[in-house]
């Protein structure tokens, strides 16, 4: 009791999110990649005032160019400009990463919170569904659901692409690796509602008549935010990666639009005559993967209650 | 543990029923058919051959009769012709493929694990030590690399650049399974040594992300383990580092690491499309590619429920044997 009556009247005190950012600005890596990922955001949102050349015009006299002065990374099949594709393929490449990641952590969020409050048979249907698509070879099964978007002949399909143009093969990469990608996050989000959800101030919220929508919004979501957030950055990278990881194989983002990971297809047959094709592209993709990583870490022991002391 | 087991087992099936009705579905759903591919490549046949050949062939039935045809004839161990190679796509598969990407699979495995479990014990008694900090950074940048980019940037480093630069001393080939015209008549030492060459790069790219992720884990695990109290008891009774180390930690820090390479085996032969495409290796990751690409939908199939298979078999595996390396887990 003297504690708190002599404590000075204009002590302030932290919400766990000033906490974290405090303790997140002590980390290093995890700042220089903050600061790497709030710089490429710039470069894709101002790409057309960065980029030296229209990344799309073909320069068929010059293809595979070395890189040169005009060309800093040279040119491709096409005698493009690899430079300008690689600033260009940055808006796809982020927009995939962060629709993905925030798609699959608004789906988790969503199933697990069901899934933990209720508990019953909602949980038992919802943990059997998730351990049913946890065994689901998840890359090839990609594979196959892009490639039936990619060249399928069904009226609804068609009419997708038709609407869609060019960017329907985003849309479709984006839906693949949410449907595969929300079951961790669901999982996360299940479990710590679980441990929570009987704790005393849910009970006092409840005595109070708050209602069950109210209970899971207003006072289980804020509580489980640190987990998501850190398991939606890890998830950034990894749509990346799994957007890269299709492309190369050909049944990812289709051209005209250019990602990063398109740039890399058919990469084992160019790097034998015109290394740094395949090079720069996957450069940026490791940098900015290892970024968000890294941030996914810093944010992971930001958000750890274990270590605030 | 038995009747875990057992039941564990029987709880397989209806999964497997599951996930081969969804992956037919999908892959039904794909555009064309085994017709289509006839006439595409037979500029002599006729309008009424082909309403034969898709009588024949039931092509207009709805999928769910299809998938019912397949199912009845699979139970009976019958998957159905490859249009590709006209053979059994079972035995396409596992003759043919499935060898070749498990002597890619296989030493990965074995070797990652040899040398990601020490590894890990190494940084993790060095916390925060300079080499600790490197593995821990040069494991991060494994695992943020696209598998394949390494594996392409690999492929010129050995196969391009080293030669040229050593002037042929060091040089691994480019891809493929061996030597044009190499097999096994040129005797046992030759054409394995050949074999030998062409597996040293994609093992290693398939080791890369798994050295990666099992150090991390191991170096994370062992931690936990050396903070808990009986670790403390060992050191206060004057034991030996070593003896710490080896007898008390090792043990039991390795139980989730049992957990991990599990759960990792099925990621490794998915992860193999990747490694199998870059270095143009021929096996059951490539066959999935190649046969998507052709609508040679009866090998898809075997492909798809072959990784389906591995997935929920080493669920269980890793299930039981984590029983078995922690006797406080009991199973009723």
């Amino acid at each position: 009791m003297t504690a708190t009556t002599t404590a000075p009247a204009e002590q302030k005190s932290y919400s766990t999110f000033q906490l974290a950012m405090r303790k997140l600005r002590r980390h290093r890596a995890a700042m220089i990649s903050l600061t790497f990922i709030l710089l490429i955001t710039l470069v894709a949102l101002f790409a057309g005032v960065i980029a030296p050349h229209d990344p799309n015009a073909q320069d068929l006299a010059n293809t595979y160019g070395p890189p040169s002065r005009n060309f800093p990374l040279g040119q491709d099949d096409l005698g493009r400009d690899l430079f300008s594709r690689i600033i260009y393929g940055s808006r796809i490449s982020l927009a995939v990463g962060f629709s993905v990641a925030i798609m699959s952590a608004l789906l988790g969020t969503f199933m697990g919170l069901l899934s933990g409050f209720f508990g019953g048979r909602t949980d038992t249907v919802i943990s059997r569904f998730i351990e049913f698509m946890l065994c689901l070879p998840t890359l090839p099964l990609q594979l196959v659901i892009s490639g039936l978007f990619v060249s399928s002949d069904k009226p609804f399909i068609v009419n997708l692409r038709n609407n869609m143009g060019p960017s329907a093969s985003v849309f479709i990469i984006i839906s693949v690796f949410v449907i595969f990608g929300w079951m961790t996050n669901a999982r996360l989000v299940r479990g710590e509602v679980m441990r929570i959800r009987n704790l005393e101030y849910v009970d006092a919220a409840r005595a109070l008549g708050a209602s069950n929508n109210r209970i899971m919004w207003r006072h289980l979501v804020p509580n489980i935010l640190g987990i998501i957030i850190v398991s939606a950055t890890f998830d950034v990278g990894g749509a990346i990666l799994g957007e890269a990881a299709l492309s190369f194989l050909g049944f990812g983002i289709q051209p005209p639009v250019s990602t990063w990971g398109n740039m890399l297809s058919n990469a084992q047959e160019v790097v034998l005559q015109y290394p740094w094709l395949p090079f720069y592209p996957g450069l940026a993709i490791l940098f900015t993967v290892l970024a968000f990583n890294f941030l996914g870490d810093g944010l992971r022991d930001a958000f750890d209650p274990r270590a605030r002391h | 543990m038995l009747s875990y087991a057992l039941r564990r087992i029987l709880q397989m099936i209806p999964l497997l029923f599951v996930i081969s009705l969804v992956i037919y579905g999908l892959t039904a759903l794909q555009p064309g058919d085994p017709v289509d591919q006839m006439i595409f490549g037979n500029p002599h046949i006729r309008p009424e051959d082909v309403v034969r050949l898709r009588e024949a062939y039931g092509a207009d039935t709805p999928w769910f009769e299809k998938y019912w045809t397949w199912l009845t004839h699979a139970m009976r161990g019958d998957f159905g012709y490859s249009r590709d190679f006209s053979i059994p796509a079972t035995q396409f598969i596992f003759q043919q493929r499935l060898p070749n990407t498990l002597l890619l699979t296989v030493p990965a495995l074995i070797l990652s694990t040899l040398i990601a479990i020490p590894l890990g014990i190494f940084s993790a008694v060095r916390q925060y030590s300079l080499p600790d900090y490197i593995l821990t950074f040069l494991s991060f940048i494994a695992s943020s690399a696209p598998v394949f980019w390494i594996g392409v940037m690999v492929l010129f480093l050995f196969a391009v650049w080293l030669p040229q630069a050593t002037n042929g001393a060091i040089s691994l080939p480019p891809g493929g399974l061996g030597s044009a015209g190499m097999d096994p008549s040129a005797g046992f030492a030759a054409f394995w040594g050949d074999r030998l060459k062409y597996m040293i790069l994609p093992v290693m790219v398939l080791m890369l992300r798994e050295i990666s992720s099992t150090l991390r884990y191991m170096r994370a695990s062992f931690l936990d383990v050396i903070n808990q109290d009986f670790v403390r008891t060992a050191r206060a009774k004057g034991l030996p580092n070593r003896s710490v180390i080896y007898k008390h930690a090792l043990r039991n820090s390795l139980i989730p690491i049992v957990t991990i390479l599990g759960l990792s085996i099925p990621g490794l032969f998915s992860g193999a499309v990747l490694t199998e495409t870059v270095f143009s290796w021929p096996g059951i990751g490539r066959a999935l590619l190649d046969s998507l690409v052709s609508k040679d939908f009866n090998v898809v199939m075997v492909c798809l429920m072959t990784l389906a298979f591995l997935t929920v078999i080493f669920q269980l595996i890793t299930d039981l044997l984590y029983g078995l390396v922690d006797p406080r887990i009991r199973y009723n």
